[in-house]
């Protein structure tokens, strides 16, 4: 199998898992209790608490667990809009194309009568702090922008925005899921205010997360109960999984350089190489890119049958096709970046991480071509274009 | 991929059918790119019998699938009996689509019944209104 949909989640690092077995049947206490053995669980959790926030820039009392990416984002939106909404201000800004923890959490906030402004995404899938200069009001309570989009990768210029917010006096939030691990981060020098990360987009097991929130932000409980993590969010902590998050944290930013020098040139050598398939366009930056996302559009055929072919060929990637979502409508993604709906049916996403081979890329270079070729064949929508009973978009 | 059932998956990967015929007798689209699903459906007849049909798809598996199913439904039967194709009998012969599937079972026998139709009227026939 070649495994290469590391953006929706990735294999668990062994590193990660052996950090996590003792905390299940040896060091099993509640780390709420008082004596040793949930005193010992308790050390364990502020110790991957400091560890987690020196791969970030932040400080220990800053990092807030949740149980993944999404929660965190939810918790970091709802919590400064509501404190915003407390000096009379209602008004956020965000991006067209984040992802739908965030859209679906600002949905909300206009239902309790937030106005909402999402800035419009460059074809090259870039949003520029220009734009959020000029967007923002003296009623902004928040701006909330992603780090890395997770289907075409671009690499938002997040400090330069951070540094916006900062003279603006607005916080910051970014949904750094697909960047922390993969990318820099240091929060203080990219002024970022609050940052959701997930660790099973680095190896760590799935089901944890963490949220940090600089020191002096208000955060609401989104789940009420005891006071763990300092009463912001109720629940006994999933000790295992956060030691798991925080060795699997630890390994990717070690090896981050290392890696990504290498990944970089399995990316151009899958760019190269999937651009010589005929109207085709690759979607995102070509170089402000996650160091592993590859995502290409391909004229005259739906993404999900191209996905069922690799998948018989043993290629794990995926697509932002309408079919494969369950919904009627493709990408919001593609369609922020100014793909017809049409060309965003016939996506293909293929992100590799450093388990991936060049012998892998080679093999996904053979097997993509003839695939699409395949269903082009069989498609009327292409043979109108080659006879040029249609036009070519791409 | 347990998405589908082993019979849409057999269609999908060797789909029956698949081309175009150049002088058929009756072609029918169905559906649209907007959608990410366009069916094409090729129809030769021969006395009132479905003597070659081929069909071109731009689509999902299930919609490949359908497609190729239901080619297969209609080949060699009068065209009173092709009439009768349902898009429920097509899914069923699958042994089944995902709910949000059904649609691609929908598109092929609206496919099917534009070709009948444009068939019809190339030939100045009546085109039979299904009997409810």
């Amino acid at each position: 199998m070649i495994y290469a949909d590391n953006a929706a989640t990735t294999r668990m690092s062994s590193t990660a898992m052996e950090a996590m077995l003792p905390y299940m049947r040896e060091i099993f206490g509640n780390p709420s209790s008082l004596y040793g053995a949930g005193q010992k669980a308790a050390e364990a959790l502020w110790s991957a608490r400091e560890r987690i926030a020196a791969c970030i820039g932040a400080l220990p009392q800053e990092i807030y667990f949740t149980s993944g990416g999404s929660e965190a984002d939810n918790q970091a939106i709802l919590s400064a809009a509501h404190s915003g909404e407390r000096k009379g201000k209602k008004h956020v800004i965000s991006t067209a194309f984040e992802h739908h923890a965030v859209l679906h959490t600002l949905q909300k906030l206009e239902k309790e009568g937030f106005t909402v402004e999402l800035l419009p995404v460059h074809e090259n899938g870039m949003v520029y702090p220009e734009q959020v200069a000029e967007a923002v009001r003296e009623d902004t309570c928040l701006v909330t922008i992603m780090y890395a989009n997770n289907e075409i990768g671009s690499v938002l210029p997040v400090a330069e925005i951070g540094a916006v917010c900062l003279e603006r006096k607005v916080p910051f939030h970014t949904d750094a899921v697909q960047a922390v691990g993969h990318l820099p981060v240091h929060v203080k020098e990219q002024n970022i205010d609050l940052l959701s990360l997930s660790a099973h987009k680095f190896h760590g097991p799935k089901g944890i997360g963490a949220l940090y929130a600089r020191r002096g932000m208000a955060l609401e409980s989104l789940i009420a109960g005891g006071a763990q993590e300092r009463g912001k969010r109720a629940g006994t902590e999933n000790v295992a999984a956060v030691m798991g998050m925080a060795a699997a944290l630890e390994e990717t930013c070690r090896e981050r350089e290392k890696n990504q020098e290498r990944l970089i040139r399995l990316r151009t050598r899958l760019i190269e190489g999937l651009s010589q398939i005929p109207h085709s366009i690759l979607n995102g930056d070509a170089d402000k890119r996650l160091p592993g996302n590859v995502n290409f559009c391909f004229e005259g055929i739906e993404g999900e049958s191209l996905l069922l072919l690799l998948d018989d060929e043993g290629i794990c990637a995926s697509s932002g096709s309408a079919c494969t979502s369950g919904s009627l409508a493709p990408s919001h993604v593609l369609l922020a970046i100014g793909r017809s709906h049409e060309i965003a049916h016939g996506s293909l996403r293929l992100s590799l991480d450093a388990d991936n081979t060049e012998e892998e890329v080679e093999q996904i270079l053979k097997i993509v071509p003839k695939a699409v070729e395949r269903l082009r064949n069989i498609s009327p929508l292409w043979k109108e274009k080659i006879s040029g009973k249609l036009r070519f978009i791409l | 991929m347990a998405l589908y059932s082993e019979k849409v998956m057999e269609h999908f990967r060797n789909p029956q059918n698949a081309g175009e015929i150049a002088d058929a007798d009756g072609v029918g689209v169905a559906g649209n790119s907007r959608c990410g699903d366009i069916m094409k459906i090729y129809l030769k007849i021969d006395g009132g019998v479905v003597a070659d049909v081929k069909f071109e798809t731009f689509g999902c598996g299930s919609a490949i699938a359908s497609s190729s199913m239901a080619t297969e439904m209609i080949k060699g039967k009068p065209l009173t009996e092709v009439l009768q194709l349902t898009n429920q009998a097509v899914a069923e012969v699958l042994d089944g689509l995902p709910p949000h599937k059904l649609h691609c079972s929908v598109l092929a026998e609206e496919a099917v019944k534009a070709a009948v139709k444009d068939y019809c009227d190339k030939n100045n026939m009546e085109y039979p209104q299904k009997e409810k």
